[in-house]
């Protein structure tokens, strides 16, 4: 029976685990702002239509640091 | 009538056309061409017409030259990477977020920027050396996103976020749960030799786990109950305390003595229910400010000039640093932060934020000037008499009035329940405690602890959180929004409501004028139209909107003389347009408020007077509320318009003139001091004194991304007229409260039978706590949505 035992720790690993992420992606600030990120979201489509012109810069730029 | 494909705005006759599309001025038409040479035209696409209305005045950000200024307003600053948070009041649409948030297309100095919509903020991240801070300012603000910097954004920076109460609600939320698995094996009482086996393991487990909720998750609590029996009160946080720490030591006890399973679950789901109450009651609107003085008014820095001999010397220096005796130069459009003299320039000061007065007032050299003002017409210099923290207006922030904590001001109804509610629990336990003394002494203990447990007030805790966290809601719907709960809690204890008269009871917004003399030919009507559409003039621009529209003609010769008027022609009509000396010797000056007079050629034709007008509704307004509430009007102006006023009024107002803004916070005070609970209604930074000493202070703002002074809440000018609404509405909520009071007594009633009688199971504890938070929950919602919308119709139609 000392299953259990390795079930149960098991079982609360992982809700610690989640509980950890939890406060981490508070601390951060993620819910600080629930709304423009669902805003933001939708731009995308946008920016690939000038992804060929920008992207050559940004390589550059990232060969630089 | 087109719209502005920028703005949206009705075009007017002569919309500006350009690229086949119509404008109507010049700055969104600039916004656009910016946007559209740099290929940013998704902007337009996102939404309709997503801009605002450029026809404003410009600001001047001179003072973001001084370094040191700077140095304050960055957040973050190394090398070629500067941080900066904006507050940008224009965000309010996703092209806003756009626009914003593709900045670097712009300007290659910009690395990227991030909006924070709610807060409508934007943080941005730029490299000095290519952009500098003001030039950056200055993009923005051709483009229509002008940040707000005042001396208080220099200030709040630093300012880290509260987060705890989210922590603590985890916290609970995830112990309840698991405590919740591991106890499923006690509440059906499987009779299975492994599972008995491992019970002191099981409950091991959820005592470690209850540990976080009660030392952290419920501290609020206990610190709460402490510092109200310092202050000799039973709030609502005491038996709430007491029945935490009686549900914890209880089940310790039985736990390690293994006589049970404990109540760790119940205790884990009441911490759990509150701090989710408390969370629902803490709607906020994170951008708007309630608590805006002076200092966000005001600028961050002047130009101060210095005359060694013949050469003139402009520096810009830190508000701070203004010394009694400084020269100030002060450009049009700027805000006049301290209180001096003025030696060179002709002053038109528009004091709206200061006193709700629409009309700048006129001020020639060798006068006093007060702080707080807007220069309109050109240039003018200043000697400070008086520095920043001295002024007129500032000293007023030294009152009391604006030290004290609100929260302590009105005793809630909660605790005004709990009172007696810790008086009669204490009781019971203690009379069933010596009863079962005398029945079964061993069973003395548990029945003690059971009624203490059962009878921890969750439900009535949970009840005015819910109903005010719903009205709140309701009120921000219909464009009041309150700065917390208690604001309404308090609403419905008002008895006197006292009101500003300019800008609170008459509008800004909607002017008349009134016109007296010889009537004006077609012609001259026209050259009069034009003429004033020409001037930037404030009293012109009301004038302006308020004639009726004429066809636009062009003018052979236009000339403005600032502080005196405007002189054009077309053909042979020869119009003036202004001030009396200037216009026509017959035109007589002594009309009280603002007049403006004409002339044609070399005859006197007559003058408007400008008239400010009363918000629409306000008779029957001031009726309803008269019904059941003292009212009172406070103004500074004198009594040259009682008569209008009065008209407007229920019979035995008091109407007191002359008042400066400490007498309007005497007389709430003394009010107050005859027991009265007293609203005070305001708009400008003259109320704020008012408002910060009365019960509850009410800003009135025809935008409220503008400017609003330090208020319990703000409520939008257009939704004036619901006034009596939300006074019934704080009604509906405190009676709601009561009802939730009665549902609760009920739940603990039946509680308190098992408890005495000594059978109070953990199962029984478990099911009956979350049973009657819930349904107080559901209770308190469904009613607040059903009588608030009832109520709010029922006010629709009658003024209908």
């Amino acid at each position: 029976m000392s299953i259990i035992f390795l079930l149960l720790s098991v079982s609360i690993c992982v809700a610690i685990v989640f509980f950890v992420a939890f406060i981490v992606s508070v601390k951060r600030g993620q819910y600080d702002d629930t709304y423009t990120p669902a805003v933001r979201m939708l731009f995308e489509d946008e920016l690939v239509q000038e992804a060929s012109e920008t992207s050559a810069t940004t390589i550059k730029n990232s060969t630089n640091e | 009538m087109e719209a502005c494909y920028h703005c949206g705005d009705p075009c007017g006759k002569s919309p500006i056309i350009h690229e086949a599309k119509s404008f109507c001025c010049n700055g969104c038409k600039t916004v656009f061409d910016i946007l559209h040479q740099n290929g940013m035209d998704y902007y337009y696409e996102l939404e309709r017409t997503p801009g605002t209305s450029q026809n404003k005045v410009s600001e001047h950000f001179d003072y973001l030259d001084n370094e040191a200024i700077t140095e304050e307003l960055l957040q973050f600053s190394e090398g070629k990477r500067q941080i900066i948070s904006f507050e940008i009041p224009a965000i309010h649409c996703s092209s806003c977020i756009w626009v914003l948030e593709n900045l670097s297309k712009l300007h290659p100095g910009v690395y990227n920027s991030t909006v924070n919509f709610p807060a409508k903020k934007a943080q941005i991240q730029f490299n000095q050396e290519e952009l500098p801070l003001k030039a950056l300012v200055l993009l923005l603000d051709r483009i229509g996103y002008t940040p707000k910097i005042s001396l208080a954004s220099a200030e709040v920076k630093k300012k880290s976020k509260d987060r705890s109460l989210i922590y603590k609600f985890g916290i609970a939320g995830f112990a309840f749960g698991n405590i919740m698995f591991l106890s499923f094996p006690e509440y059906f009482d499987v009779d299975e030799i492994w599972l008995e086996h491992y019970k002191p393991m099981f409950r091991t487990i959820m005592l470690l786990f209850s540990l976080p909720v009660v030392f952290y998750a419920a501290s609020d609590y206990f610190k709460a109950a402490i510092k109200g029996l310092r202050s000799r009160m039973l709030n609502i946080d005491l038996p709430i305390a007491l029945g935490v720490s009686v549900l914890f030591i209880r089940s310790v006890i039985d736990v390690m003595m293994d006589w049970g399973p404990g109540f760790f679950d119940s205790l884990s789901g009441l911490v759990f229910f509150l701090l989710l109450g408390r969370f629902f009651q803490q709607k906020t609107y994170s951008y708007l400010s309630f608590e805006r003085d002076y200092k966000s008014y005001f600028p961050l820095g002047v130009t101060r000039i210095d005359r060694k001999g013949s050469k003139l010397i402009e520096e810009q220096i830190a508000l701070k640093e203004i010394q009694k005796g400084d020269t100030l130069l002060i450009r049009s459009n700027e805000i006049i932060p301290v209180d001096g003299v003025l030696i060179r320039g002709e002053a038109l000061i528009d004091y709206s934020f200061v006193t709700g007065e629409a009309l700048p007032i006129h001020k020639e050299a060798g006068s006093a000037i007060f702080a707080g003002g807007k220069q309109c017409g050109a240039s003018i210099e200043l000697e400070v008499s008086k520095t920043v923290s001295q002024s007129y207006l500032t000293q007023l922030w030294g009152n009391k009035a604006f030290e004290k904590q609100s929260e302590l001001r009105f005793q809630s109804l909660t605790d005004q329940i709990s009172k007696r509610f810790t008086l009669a629990i204490v009781s019971i336990a203690i009379i069933s405690g010596i009863a079962w003394w005398f029945i079964a002494p061993s069973m003395m203990f548990n029945v003690i602890t059971a009624v203490l447990i059962v009878a921890c007030p969750c439900a009535i805790a949970l009840s005015a959180p819910f109903t005010l966290g719903n009205l709140v809601r309701l009120f921000g719907r219909h464009k009041c929004y309150v700065k917390n709960a208690a604001v309404i809690e308090n609403w419905s204890e008002i008895d006197t409501v006292v009101f500003d008269k300019t800008g609170t009871l008459s509008t800004p917004a909607q002017s008349a004028f009134s016109y007296h003399g010889i009537p004006l030919s077609i012609e001259e009507q026209r050259l009069l139209y034009s003429s004033l559409r020409a001037s930037n003039h404030p009293l012109s621009r009301s004038l302006y909107n308020t004639l009726e529209e004429q066809e636009i003609v062009t003018l052979d010769d236009f000339s403005e003389t600032l502080g005196q008027g405007i002189s054009a022609a077309k053909d042979n009509q020869h119009l003036k347009i202004g001030a009396p000396k200037f216009v026509h010797a017959q035109a007589n000056s002594n009309h009280e408020g603002a007049v403006v007079h004409i002339s044609s050629g070399s005859n006197y034709k007559g003058h408007y007077v400008f008239q400010s007008e009363y918000r629409p509704g306000l008779k029957h307004l001031l009726a309803v509320l008269g019904r059941n509430k003292k009212i009172a009007v406070l103004t500074g102006d004198n009594d040259s318009q009682a008569e209008r006023l009065n008209s407007f009024l229920p019979e035995h107002t008091e109407v007191r003139y002359n008042q400066k803004p400490q007498d309007k916070l005497d007389y709430v005070k003394t009010l107050q001091e005859q027991g009265e609970k007293v609203m005070m209604i305001g708009d400008g930074l003259n109320d704020s004194g008012a408002m910060a000493q009365s019960d509850i202070g009410i800003a009135i703002a025809e935008d409220t991304n503008v400017f609003t002074p330090a208020s319990d809440a703000i409520l939008q000018a257009n939704s004036f007229e619901k006034l009596p609404v939300f006074f019934a509405l704080a009604g509906l909520g405190k009676r709601i409260i009561y009802a939730c009071f009665g549902i609760s007594v009920l739940y603990n009633l039946i509680g308190l039978g098992f408890a005495v009688t000594g059978h109070l199971e953990p199962v029984v504890a478990a099911i009956l706590m979350p049973l009657s938070s819930i349904s107080i929950v559901i209770f308190t919602t469904i009613s607040t949505r059903f009588f608030g919308s009832r109520l709010l119709k029922s006010a629709i139609k009658n003024r209908n």
